[in-house]
């Protein structure tokens, strides 16, 4: 238990007299990490022993259906195109917001934050209202044979509405910590707008932008409600990953059900880790040249 | 370069940092501007820089209207009191980084920013430094690669924002006389931002006391310290004691104290505060033949070179300061609870229409 050990250690150092008793620390200890154990690790050894339960022939035989296939790849256009354009607003928002005062902006950080506190259902719902048959551009789109509402678009406009705060949310305070001193810098010497963009701003964000976009595109690939809401669930046609595996699992495939879930949970796995390393490298970043001050 | 300030006003909602400031830098003049926190020399400074637009008033260089030029256009080379160094480049790119992004048509080749580089590098004494970051520097020295950086697109305006505040006292005082030696040597227009006096009179050609975003005095060092024109800049440079009392005709008479002041000839019988610096008094046994103070030694305490001797005057509530040196005290060997004389050497009196 690498965790535990750690911990004694510096408890060791520490002043007695600002720690708690031993007794209590290990009952805090164990309570976390039995929770985690129950809670985290149990279900995710369940996806994985479940969906190899009838070997490794049916789990790639289940992930080889037409169906899966075009669902996985639904999934990858979607955020394909959600990450690019929300990476993009995010970093233009969060510069505006982290290194500009200007009337209307806390507006602005409340409307970033809007995806997060609706529920995905109703953000699926709202789209139908707009682009749907009774809705308000309905007839239009009609009479112009565009189709948004249970097809692609709709699929792609409710994922890029519910992923639109990750890199932003993620970005503000980072930038906001790093103050704006190093952009003035760089324009009282001389750089153009882009060149302190790319040259000071950018390499001091990199890492926020990655951890961000990793948060951005798990959203983007497991977002079930607002799609839900707008796919229809047109078999190889509109249903996403997350989707699939809700369809295989109401026809009792479960073990079908959970092998397309375990792509979702690997690539919960590899966010986590990369996510882990983004942290870091943030930490790193900040306590860059203030570490003395 | 010459700065010509004329007029400028600025606020911040409905905080006034500045109210009207005119303000004249001659070229090749190293400038302090002097005030406490929250007096808009801050503010001024990055009016001068480009870095915040006023809301009334002009800026100009070299007599030239320049109060919309684009921060990078002034040719402006800034200091910031936290360095703001580019934390991700090594103190050579930090240097290179004004010529790197200049336009190919005007950007030196590789070889003459390397050669500029090092020799600013030189200049700043932290030549074997070039491949370092920023976060393993010592502050003096990321101060003085903020400074190099500053120096290398060969500003005509060097502005450097509370430089040395960031740094603890001694590094403080390395490096304000080199700066001063440094500026001897390149003649570059300066000014710069402290709140703290002692840099101001030891490094500046000329100080600029603010106070409340307004100009109290500007003069030599010597001038803003032995005139002081307000209450307010004799208060701020250095230890002041305060006589409250009354001025008629030339004479003020403040508790036992009574000095000519022929500058308030025309004035009768008005409040009047006389100020007086805590190293401008003497102290005594014996009555001086002149008028002095009889006081009661309270407190004396040695503050390095100097001791510190607190007396209390009847009729004086706050008592006064006196600053003595260790050889003067030595001699007087005084013990608290004492009887001494007390005797200004010089009073400087205010009229009440100055309120501080």
């Amino acid at each position: 238990m690498q965790p535990a050990t750690t911990h004694k250690a510096t408890a060791a150092k520490r002043n007695g007299s600002v720690s708690e008793p031993v007794a209590v620390r290990w009952v805090l200890i164990a309570a976390a990490l039995l929770f985690l154990a129950l809670f985290l690790l149990l279900p995710l050894a369940a996806v994985f022993s479940q969906a190899l339960e009838k070997g490794w022939a049916a789990y790639l035989e289940a992930l080889r259906d037409p169906d899966t296939i075009s669902a996985i790849k639904l999934t990858l256009f979607t955020a394909v195109c959600c990450v690019p354009l929300n990476l993009f607003f995010g970093i233009v928002a969060a510069w505006l917001i982290a290194k500009f005062s200007f009337p209307g902006k806390s507006f602005l950080v409340t409307l970033i934050d809007l995806p997060f506190s609706v529920s995905p259902v109703v953000s699926g719902l709202i789209y139908v209202l707009i682009f749907g048959l009774q809705g308000w551009l309905g007839p239009w789109l009609q009479a112009h044979d565009i189709r948004i509402i249970f097809a692609v678009p709709g699929i792609v406009l409710a994922t890029l509405f519910v992923t639109f705060p990750f890199v932003a949310r993620e970005l503000i305070p980072l930038m906001e910590s790093q103050g704006r001193d190093e952009e003035e810098a760089a324009l009282t010497l001389g750089a153009s707008g882009l060149q302190t963009f790319f040259r000071v701003t950018f390499p001091n964000i990199k890492w926020g932008i990655l951890y961000g976009v990793i948060l951005c595109n798990a959203r983007a690939m497991g977002e079930f409600g607002a799609v839900s809401v707008v796919s229809g669930h047109v078999r190889g046609v509109t249903n996403t990953v997350p989707l699939q595996v809700e369809i295989l699992y109401n026809e009792y495939n479960y073990a079908a059900a959970f092998a397309v879930a375990s792509i979702l949970a690997l690539l919960a796995l590899v966010t986590l880790v990369v996510k882990t390393v983004a942290e870091w490298k943030i930490q790193q970043s900040l306590a860059g040249p203030d570490d003395k001050r | 370069m010459s700065i010509t300030v004329s007029n400028v006003s600025k606020s911040f909602g409905d905080f006034h940092a500045l109210k009207g400031i005119d303000l004249e830098v001659p070229s090749g003049e190293l400038v302090a501007l002097l005030g406490p926190s929250g007096c808009g020399k801050t503010t001024l400074l990055r009016i001068i820089a480009g870095l915040e637009t006023p809301d009334t008033g002009n800026i100009l260089f070299n007599g030239e209207e320049a109060t919309n030029r684009h921060v990078r256009d002034r040719q402006v080379g800034f200091v910031f009191q936290h360095y703001a160094l580019f934390r991700h480049m090594t103190v050579f790119d930090n240097i290179a980084f004004g010529l790197t992004v200049r336009p190919k048509k005007t950007r030196p080749s590789k070889k003459e920013i390397r050669e500029k580089v090092h020799t600013l590098l030189k200049l700043i004494q932290v030549e074997q430094m070039a491949d370092r970051y920023p976060a393993q520097l010592s502050g003096g020295q990321r101060q003085r690669v903020a400074l190099a950086r500053a120096l290398a697109v060969e500003p005509q305006v060097l502005l450097l924002d509370e430089p040395f505040g960031a740094l603890d006292a001694k590094v403080r005082l390395e490096l304000r006389r080199w700066l001063r030696r440094l500026h001897d040597e390149i003649h570059v227009t300066s000014v710069f931002v402290t709140h703290d006096q002692e840099e101001a009179l030891e490094v500046a050609d000329r100080i600029v006391v603010m106070n409340q975003g307004k100009i109290e005095q500007q003069g030599t060092p010597s001038e803003v310290y032995d005139r002081p024109a307000t209450p307010f800049v004799f208060d701020f440079l250095g230890n002041v004691n305060l006589f409250q009392g009354r001025v008629h005709e030339g004479t003020a008479k403040m508790g036992g104290l009574v000095v000519e002041t022929p500058e308030h000839a025309g004035t009768r019988n008005a409040p009047a505060v006389g100020y007086v610096r805590s190293h401008d008094i003497e102290i005594e046994r014996i009555p001086f033949d002149t008028a002095s103070l009889a006081a009661q030694v309270h407190g004396v305490v040695t503050v390095g070179p100097l001791v510190r001797v607190d007396l209390k005057l009847p009729g004086n509530v706050e008592g006064i300061e006196v600053d003595l040196s260790r050889d003067v005290a030595d001699r007087l060997d005084l013990k608290v609870g004492e009887l001494v004389y007390a005797r200004p050497r010089k009073v400087r009196v205010f009229t009440d229409d100055y309120v501080i």
